[in-house]
């Protein structure tokens, strides 16, 4: 065992040093900079303006709604797709993926080594931006907003949207690091399972459970209100409660991850095309 | 089933369609082993077979008794420097023998005192804190020479590890394949080009398109070589008169005179005595010579081409 969690601390720390200085990854680093750069600019101006036109509770509005359309939707999404399907994907255009094969490494360790790794760099780039985001959102109301932070319900919402975030860049991750070992291009599988998670709410309730979105928009700690022409389409299955949204998403991470290690056995290290 | 040999049982690779080896049976004792064959003919192949890096698709392989989809034994015993010239991004040389020991489980310590050993034993001490991205090709091929060997592997399996070296560093590398040969290791090198190691190789395995043409200590295969007759096409005036006069020297085996009666083919034990030859009964009959080309693409050819002019020379 003590063998085991050396190892991973071995592939962890190699795959760090990459992921850092990967150049490849550089928009990803864009797209979480996005909502910092926004919810700055917010800030200065609404400061600059001096005036209050608007209200803390439409501030945080309008930051689950960034929050669910843009970080749950896209950025994380694509984030994720960028971190973990290169992984695999990334050696083997690289053609080093045979160092890891060549040493005493169980694969299923590999698997795991390498996903905390993408799940480390992942999880600081994204609670990162999600909580300088939601902090930045209000800042101009000054003392209100550390008010609304520290003594109202501030505090509880960031820490659901960081959990969110967090569990966001783990179910994704999954998905992303597998199809990372079977497609070489990334944008088909992202294509793929984009089209899944956004119809989902309109799958019979069987099906929605395979889905990262559908356990994570109840955590949600502030509801968006749905459109008119959406929400008689809605099929509104039993919205999972916390304690099973939580454990079914890491379930679903689980059994990916494990499809993933089983793979990786069998893969053969050719570069062909 | 010996714990001290290499072996290939009845092992077929395909690609698809494509054959890499086929129907291979081997046995590889301990000492230098040179994989010699032209571009394609399945070397890399039975590399990354008796690595585990791809499987057979017919046939068993066992590396010192251990099967090769065993990761955790296998990688203990085997080093491998691949032909792929590439590198994880970011690191020293240091760093990149450093972080593939780690994985094998070693105290911190041990990676970092195993790690210079392995360098010093390439002559990377001085660059070794230098980027591997700033390396020359040279400096590329000992690096990774470097990290096959640092964990001390009974095996080792090397690519092509004379390409890029200058003569110096190719001496130096010649004489570590020797060093660790004679110390009882397995040392697999592979060549396109028979004398670049046959000073240096206990046995040699030849290859041709997927196939073991050869198999043995140097001299034997040389013999077999020698014994194996080869054909010439030979276009020129007076083909008749040209087979005459082979004849009477008691030269060739066999010749065959093309209808259009301005081409032969001849087939003869002796190239190099051949060429000799035409070039006299040319020069004493004044016989025109348009071509003289080797008219098979079979072993025997692969064989001169392998062996080249000076074959014979051992
Ligand atoms: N990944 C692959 N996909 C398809 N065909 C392959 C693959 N790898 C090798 N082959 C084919 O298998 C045969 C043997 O190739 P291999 O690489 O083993 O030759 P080699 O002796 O190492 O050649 P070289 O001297 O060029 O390195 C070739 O015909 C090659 O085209
Ligand atoms: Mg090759």
């Amino acid at each position: 065992m003590s063998l085991y969690l050396r190892q991973i601390g071995a592939v962890l720390r190699l795959e760090m040093r990459k992921t850092f200085l990967s150049r490849r990854g550089w928009w990803v680093y864009l797209l979480a900079f996005g909502p910092v750069f926004l919810t700055g600019m917010h800030w200065l101006i609404e400061s600059a303006r001096h005036g209050g036109r608007h209200s803390i509770g439409e501030d945080t509005l309008v930051f689950a709604g960034i929050f669910h359309f843009y970080y749950l939707r896209l950025g994380i999404f694509f984030g994720c797709v960028g971190v973990f399907s290169n992984l695999f994907r990334g050696e083997v255009l690289e053609k080093t993926l045979h160092y890891y094969y060549l040493t005493p490494l169980r694969r299923e360790v590999l698997v795991a080594g390498k996903y905390l790794a993408g799940l480390l760099s992942a999880t600081v780039l994204w609670v990162g931006s999600t909580a300088i985001s939601f902090m930045l959102i209000g800042r101009h109301f000054g003392a209100a907003y550390n008010d609304y932070v520290f003594h109202g319900p501030g505090l509880g919402q960031l820490g659901s949207y960081c959990l969110v975030a967090a569990l966001a860049c783990a179910g994704y991750g999954a998905v992303f690091l597998m199809s990372g070992l079977f497609f070489r291009n990334p944008m088909i599988p992202a294509a793929v399972v984009m089209v899944w998670e956004n119809i989902n709410p309109f799958l019979p309730a069987f099906l929605k459970k395979i889905s990262v979105i559908f356990y994570l928009k109840n955590l949600c700690p502030v509801e968006i209100p749905i459109p008119p022409p959406f929400n008689v389409m809605v099929i509104d299955a039993d919205p999972a409660p916390f304690w099973v949204a939580v454990p079914g998403l890491l379930a679903v991470t689980l059994i990916l991850l494990a499809y993933a290690a089983l793979s990786a056995r069998s893969t053969e290290i050719g570069y062909s095309e | 089933m010996s714990d001290n040999l290499i072996t290939f049982a009845n092992v077929s690779r395909f690609y698809g369609e494509v054959l890499g080896i086929n129907n291979v049976s081997l046995s590889i004792p301990p000492g230098v082993t040179s994989l010699v064959g032209p571009n394609g003919s399945g070397k890399t192949t039975l590399m990354n077979l008796m690595t585990g890096l791809i499987r057979p698709t017919e046939g068993e392989i066992r590396v010192l008794g251990i099967a090769p989809n065993d990761p955790g034994r296998l990688c203990r015993a085997v080093g491998y420097c691949a032909q792929f010239d590439a590198f994880p991004k970011g690191l020293s040389g240091y760093q990149f023998v450093y972080s593939f020991l780690l994985m094998h489980g070693f105290e911190p310590a041990e990676c970092g005192r195993r790690t210079l050993a392995a360098l010093e034993m390439v002559g990377m001490m001085e660059a070794r804190n230098r980027p591997v991205a700033a390396y020359s090709k040279g400096m590329r091929q000992r690096a990774r020479l470097a990290q096959a060997i640092a964990h001390d592997p009974q095996v080792l399996v090397l690519d092509e590890p004379l390409n890029g070296l200058d003569p110096l560093a190719r001496a130096e590398a010649i004489a570590l394949f020797q060093q660790w040969g004679k110390a009882g290791k397995h040392v697999i090198v592979s060549s396109h080009i028979l004398h670049e190691v046959d000073r240096i190789s206990d046995q040699v395995i030849l290859l041709s398109q997927g196939y073991v043409v050869a198999e043995g200590q140097i001299q034997s295969v040389r013999g077999e070589v020698k014994d194996q007759p080869m054909q010439i096409l030979v276009r020129c005036s007076r083909p008749n008169q040209l087979a005459a006069r082979l004849f009477i020297e008691n030269h060739v085996v066999e010749a065959k005179l093309h209808t259009n009666g301005k081409e032969i083919l001849l087939r003869t034990r002796d190239a190099d005595g051949f060429y000799l030859l035409l070039n006299r009964i040319v020069l004493d009959s004044g016989i025109e010579v348009e071509s003289v080309s080797p008219a098979d693409d079979d072993v025997n050819s692969v064989y001169q081409y392998l062996i080249g002019g000076e074959g014979a020379a051992i």
